[in-house]
């Protein structure tokens, strides 16, 4: 294992050191490990914060600033933040409006948000409303599992809930929003290398030179299928066909095309399959509106993609446009 | 029976589980690799370490404050489902086991039946899921049979030990329905559940420290 790391059992709180430094319009509680906007609580306004597990870059602490997050909780790598840590973060961002919780549907990030929501109204009696993402239409047959994994919808998510938040919409408004988004969005990916985990020091699983995994989560957990290595044309249609038809996307919807790298693979890469990606859009006649490129949601030094689409009203996309100033997101401003 | 476990002697329970998920802890987590986010053996490790630092700073009196203690610290340490899990199976152990000492065996298989109940009220985990129900469930029926058999601290809480690991060496066939491993579908076939393997511990750590409880 090479990593640019002090100790594995450092990284996080590493980290968190580096964001405070890099910036100073964040904060952070290093005991609770919460990041969070240094100018907050925002009298009047939602407060919004997620977490999860470490590892997934920018995603969730990359996040937080105007028109985005107000908090992020940071967990052990890929291990979901304990319900201390969201009960902190959900006491930082309350303004008297109430708080809305965005969580990732894993099994651990959803006990853990639910002792937290829990444990606030007992302690401050604040007003908590979750949401949880579930966009991932590898997991198919979803009633028999713990359900789709949150995935990619949970940036775009982020993103547009934060801006109905900073409008000065109530609660219940915002977590429509926030579960519209959800509804309409749909992702899938792919991985041609495990990612290593800093304190387990080897890959998580092996994968070999002519291979590649369908289907796979942002954990370095195996995908669905195991397949021959594919050129970018393959790969994009592998993912993107899945997404279509499970919506489904039709004719003239318009859509955020959001193409993601999960870490280890090359913005360059990223834009070969983004376009072999719209090709296909374009064939079904789905309008793209918007475009993000990048590696937002990442499963370490993971080498990979992930497509998600999201079908817009004039609404999402007013709120998608609208300015927002965050380490990893910024436009408008 | 009248005599039965102390507040010490239970406390000596988690600290033999303690002890069995650190020499264990790299089996947790290749079980955990092949199926999930290869982190139970340390994230379980993380957490009872920072027991055992809870429980030298402030000895909590009676056992109900001692599973509470334990169960809260599980919950802020350890992270993943198997925090709230574990976190939840020790509060409702100390909700349940009451003041009085020493502890009959039946009250001991009481308060755990009630730690079970938590695991499955937080977890929804049905038999057969492939989860730590899977080894929880069986030891819980063992121990209560062999207590209404008339058998005491030793030889119940064996039964109950052999049955929580044939519980978990059933779960290599079991297709996970809970959990990151029911993402795999058919190919979480054939591996060993991590929980349920972490759940086993749990119950041989009973039976080690509290066998000799007369």
């Amino acid at each position: 294992m090479k990593k640019l790391i002090n100790a594995p059992e450092d990284v996080v709180t590493d980290a968190l050191l580096g964001i405070e430094a890099a910036h100073p319009e964040l904060s952070v509680d290093h005991a609770h490990k919460v990041i969070y906007r240094a100018d907050g609580p925002h009298t009047g306004k939602v407060g919004i914060i997620s977490g999860g597990g470490s590892g997934h870059e920018p995603l969730h602490g990359g996040f937080v600033g105007l028109g985005m997050l107000d908090a992020a909780c940071a967990g052990e790598i890929f291990t979901s933040p304990v319900p201390d840590q969201m009960l902190a973060a959900t006491k930082l961002v309350d303004g008297g409006a109430g708080v809305l919780h965005v969580v990732k549907n894993y099994t651990g990030d959803v006990m853990n948000f639910e002792m937290a929501a829990e444990l606030a109204a007992a302690e401050t009696g604040a007003n908590v409303v979750s949401v949880v993402t579930d966009d991932d239409v590898a997991v198919q047959d979803s009633t028999w599992t713990a359900g789709r994994r949150g995935v990619g919808v949970t940036v775009l998510l982020e993103k547009i809930a934060g801006a109905a938040a900073e409008q000065g919409r109530p609660l219940e408004q915002v977590a429509g929003v926030a579960r519209s988004v959800n509804a309409n969005g749909r992702s899938m990916g792919l991985a041609l290398t495990s990612c290593t985990v800093p304190a387990v020091g080897k890959p998580t699983f092996e994968l070999g030179d002519d291979e590649m995994e369908l289907g796979v989560g942002i954990h370095g957990e195996p995908g669905r299928e195991r397949r021959s290595l594919a050129s970018a044309k393959e790969c994009a249609s592998l993912l993107v066909e899945p997404i279509l038809a499970d919506l489904p996307y039709k004719k003239d919807d318009a859509v955020i095309c959001f193409v993601n790298g999960l870490g280890g693979t090359p913005l360059i890469e990223l834009y070969v399959l983004y376009n072999e990606v719209a090709t296909i859009l374009s064939n079904h006649g789905v309008q793209v509106a918007r475009s993000l490129v990048g590696s937002y949601i990442t499963s370490l030094d993971m080498a990979g993609a992930s497509v998600t689409l999201l079908r817009l009203d004039d609404e999402l996309l007013k709120l998608w446009d609208a300015p927002v100033r965050t380490p990893a997101l910024r436009w408008g401003i | 029976m009248s005599d039965g476990a102390t507040r010490t002697d239970l406390e000596q329970w988690v600290r033999a589980f303690a002890q069995q998920v650190d020499d264990n802890k790299d089996l947790l987590t290749e079980l955990d690799a092949a199926i999930g986010d290869a982190d139970h053996g340390a994230n379980m490790d993380r957490g009872l370490k920072a027991v055992l630092v809870a429980l030298e700073q402030d000895q909590p009196a009676t056992p109900p404050a001692l599973f509470n203690k334990v169960g809260m610290t599980l919950v802020s340490t350890v992270g993943g489902a198997s925090g709230p899990l574990y976190g939840t199976l020790f509060l409702r152990f100390g909700g349940a086991i009451g003041d009085e000492e020493p502890v009959s065996p039946a009250r001991f298989a009481a308060a755990l039946r009630a730690g079970l109940d938590g695991v499955v009220a937080r977890g929804k985990a049905e038999p057969g899921d492939k989860t730590m129900y899977d080894a929880l469930a069986p030891a819980l029926a063992a121990l209560d049979a062999a207590l209404s058999d008339g058998a005491g601290w030793d030889v119940a809480l064996q039964r109950a030990s052999s049955a929580a690991e044939s519980g978990r060496d059933a779960t290599i066939e079991m297709l996970a329905r809970k959990g990151r491993a029911s993402y795999l579908g058919e190919r979480s076939i054939g591996h060993q559940d991590p929980g349920a393997t972490s759940a086993a511990l749990l119950v041989a750590a009973a039976y080690a420290a509290l066998r000799d409880c007369a």
